[in-house]
């Protein structure tokens, strides 16, 4: 089956070449999942506060056409220019036109998975523009000419050195110097002057209250807020499941969201977004992009609720081993594994998979997207579907044959431990994907069925 | 109270001995214990890996052997987890759903059923838990760290029973092996990783034994042990309560 990019395994198996760096990058988010820990047990009522956000979301998704609708009537009172994108060319198409129209060659952009999820940037440059990401992470991977690897820390498999080097290159810093305060601040300068100059800024959206058509926006940096409010036009691009009902409702997800993400009890800012500055333009475009398609399948309609935290990324074992990009999507993690095959199931068959089923994820997640079950309901379709492997169909016919018929699967087992026994090297060798770090558990001459017909005559 | 043993394919064909503990820890409780012959497996490596829809050959042996029993059970939480959550049969839905309600791992069983409060059992080791995550997570073995919620774990109120056992403690207390099930060769370098950084916790907190409630999490970190020739063993839980003085 031919795929645009390397499976998950073998991605994996790259970023493993080098176990020192996986350590240190497992390590460094398991810090951040202890911190997440920590403030979850400040607040006694922290798994009520989970239940209450998942039923909140619940409401939304079972309502979403209504408050929409809602949300577009109060937006368009308040100002507001309201746009609709079925899928992702046509979000990247609406905000071209509204670039050309300005006629800007260059524009700032907070940070927002969602144009990442449509491939904002590359098709922006393509028609002559440049984005320049404001957010400190996000700035650092868009210097390397590389995707995020996290969706809230988005540099986080960078070394401070690492980006001392990319700050000499690219913003000319001094060689050598890795001091983050010393980089953060020709970061802030190296922006300063990019957000002076631009005309018109895009920003993301956390929550969208469909009762009063306001905006929130969340960062730690102030670079939405420095974007938006410099700007002649401010675009904010949101996928259609950022609604919310009411603004009151935000006092749940609040309290969730950074606790989750960062383990800070909020992020710095929580900025609302109401109506324009007098002179100026706020655009809002609601992005489709295959939610409808997963709000009509049952199983997967949850993954929906997902306010984009990162806690599954932080606790997931395997991310932490396997690093973000290992999952050549803009979403990583037990999430992206999960919004990912309903993008493009063939593309993304891999991800269901790339996980041990361990269940870590679902219960971190401040909506309680039961994550893990999904993947497992993943596997069942991607599997119907016909994206596995021929080889790993055949085999599994073959297992099932045996396991299916109790007179086979004892002449077949004792026939294995037998040649296990007596020619070890049929299974230890390099082609056994299990005997190249481990051994073989040691095959004994009798199976417990043997034993008990032996020991416990009935 | 007739209990039936389940003893999944692979300690059947591979860890006979834990099956062997299991049964005569049952019988020592004094259950009335019978080994329905002609069990396979519960068909989990097939469902796991998306291929559900194969297992119903499984799902019918599985049925037509627990059929009528007080309780199944068996020593892996994974296993049991998986009949739990996905015994279906057409035509025999009432004792399906009579053995998904009615089965237990080996340790809910002694800890809730049998309501074991003391153990003649001795042990003179330093000891840690592997807690296997169907079991933990999936079944409700123990607390999950990532909630917050009041401690409990059945695993450890049995081990406490064992005279001269050590526990230790974990720098992490319920991180994943990276067993899972076939991920352990599709996702070899990943699976191989994370059981190496588990064995680090229990090695570099003194642990002479790993013991845990799935023999596929134990077999897996055993087989990187004896790689790495070290002096750590693995045993599963039911040899440990099983070991006499």
């Amino acid at each position: 089956m031919e795929h645009q990019h390397k499976e998950h395994s073998l991605l994996a198996e790259e970023f493993n070449a080098n176990e020192p760096r996986v350590n240190w990058h497992d390590e460094t988010l398991w810090w951040v999942r202890q911190k997440r820990d920590k403030m979850a047990w400040t607040i006694p009522e922290w798994e009520d506060l989970r239940e209450a956000a998942s039923r909140i979301k619940h409401n939304v998704l079972g309502n979403l056409h209504d408050y929409l609708l809602e949300f577009e009537k109060n937006a368009q009172a308040n100002g507001a220019v309201v746009h609709w994108a079925a899928d992702a060319a046509e979000h990247n198409k609406i905000v071209l036109q509204l670039l050309q129209e300005q006629g800007v060659k260059r524009m700032v952009k907070s940070k927002s998975m969602l144009t990442e999820e449509c491939h904002l940037n590359p098709y922006l440059a393509e028609h002559g523009i440049e984005v320049i990401d404001t957010d400190l992470g996000e700035r650092i991977v868009q210097l390397a000419k590389e995707p995020p690897s996290h969706i809230v820390l988005p540099c986080i498999h960078k070394k401070k050195e690492e980006i001392g080097e990319l700050f000499h290159e690219h913003l000319g810093t001094p060689a050598g110097n890795a001091d983050p305060k010393f980089l953060t601040a020709a970061a802030r300068q190296h922006l300063r002057a990019e957000f002076i100059q631009s005309r018109v800024a895009i920003t993301g959206v956390n929550f969208a209250v469909a009762e009063t058509g306001e905006m929130v926006v969340c960062t730690n940096e102030g670079n939405a807020d420095m974007g938006a409010h410099l700007a002649d036009v401010h675009i904010a691009c949101m996928g259609i499941e950022k609604i919310i009902p009411q603004r009151k409702h935000l006092g749940v997800f609040l309290r969730l969201l950074a606790r989750s993400a960062t383990g800070q009890p909020i992020t710095t800012y929580s900025s609302h977004f109401r109506a324009p500055k007098k002179g100026q333009q706020l655009h809002i475009v609601l992005v489709d992009n295959g939610r409808s398609r997963q709000l009509g399948r049952e199983d997967f309609r949850n993954s929906l609720k997902c306010i984009r935290c990162g806690a599954c990324m932080n606790t997931c074992p395997v991310y932490r081993r396997s690093g973000g990009h290992s999952y050549h999507n803009a979403i990583a993690g037990p999430i992206g594994a999960i919004l990912a095959p309903n993008l493009d199931m063939k593309e993304y068959a891999d991800l269901p998979f790339a996980s041990t089923l361990c269940g870590s994820c679902s219960n971190v997640c401040p909506v309680k997207i039961d994550i893990h079950q999904q993947l497992y309901k993943w596997r069942q379709v991607i599997t119907r579907e016909g994206y596995t492997k021929k080889t790993k169909a055949a085999g599994m016919h073959a297992m099932n044959i045996v396991l299916s018929k109790p007179g086979l699967y004892k002449t077949a087992g004792g026939i294995g431990r037998w040649v296990m026994r007596t020619f070890p090297a049929v299974v230890n060798n390099g082609l056994n994907p299990w005997f190249r770090q481990r051994e073989m558990p040691e095959p004994p001459k009798e199976s417990f069925a043997d034993w008990y017909k032996k020991n416990r005559k009935q | 109270m007739k209990v039936g043993l389940f003893i999944p394919c692979y300690i059947d064909q591979f860890y006979p001995q834990v099956g062997i503990a299991t049964l005569s820890l049952l019988e020592k409780l004094g259950c009335d214990v019978v080994y329905p012959q002609g069990q396979t497996c519960c068909g989990q490596p097939m469902a796991n890996s998306g291929f559900e829809h194969l297992t119903h050959g499984c799902n019918e042996l599985f049925v037509d052997h627990f059929e009528g029993l007080d309780y199944i059970v068996g020593p892996s939480g994974s296993c049991v987890l998986h009949i739990k959550d996905h015994l279906h049969v057409e035509g025999k839905e009432q004792a399906a759903t009579h053995i998904r309600q009615r089965i237990y791992e080996l340790a809910e069983f002694l800890t809730d059923v049998l309501k074991v409060d003391h153990l003649k059992a001795k042990f003179p080791h330093k000891v840690g838990i592997h807690q296997s995550c169907h079991g933990q997570r999936g079944l409700g073995l123990a607390q999950m760290s990532e909630l917050v919620a009041a401690p409990f774990s059945k695993p450890q109120r049995l081990l406490q029973m064992v005279e001269g056992l050590e526990l230790v403690e974990l720098k992490r207390t319920d991180e994943c092996c990276g067993f899972g099930g076939t991920f352990c060769v599709f996702e070899e370098a990943v699976s191989v990783k994370m059981g190496k950084d588990r064995i680090a916790d229990h090695v570099n907190n003194g642990a002479e034994y790993i013991t845990g409630n799935d023999v596929s999490c134990l077999m897996h970190l055993e087989g990187i042990l004896r790689r790495q020739k070290s002096d750590v063993k693995v045993l599963h839980i039911a040899e440990i309560l099983n070991s006499s003085i």
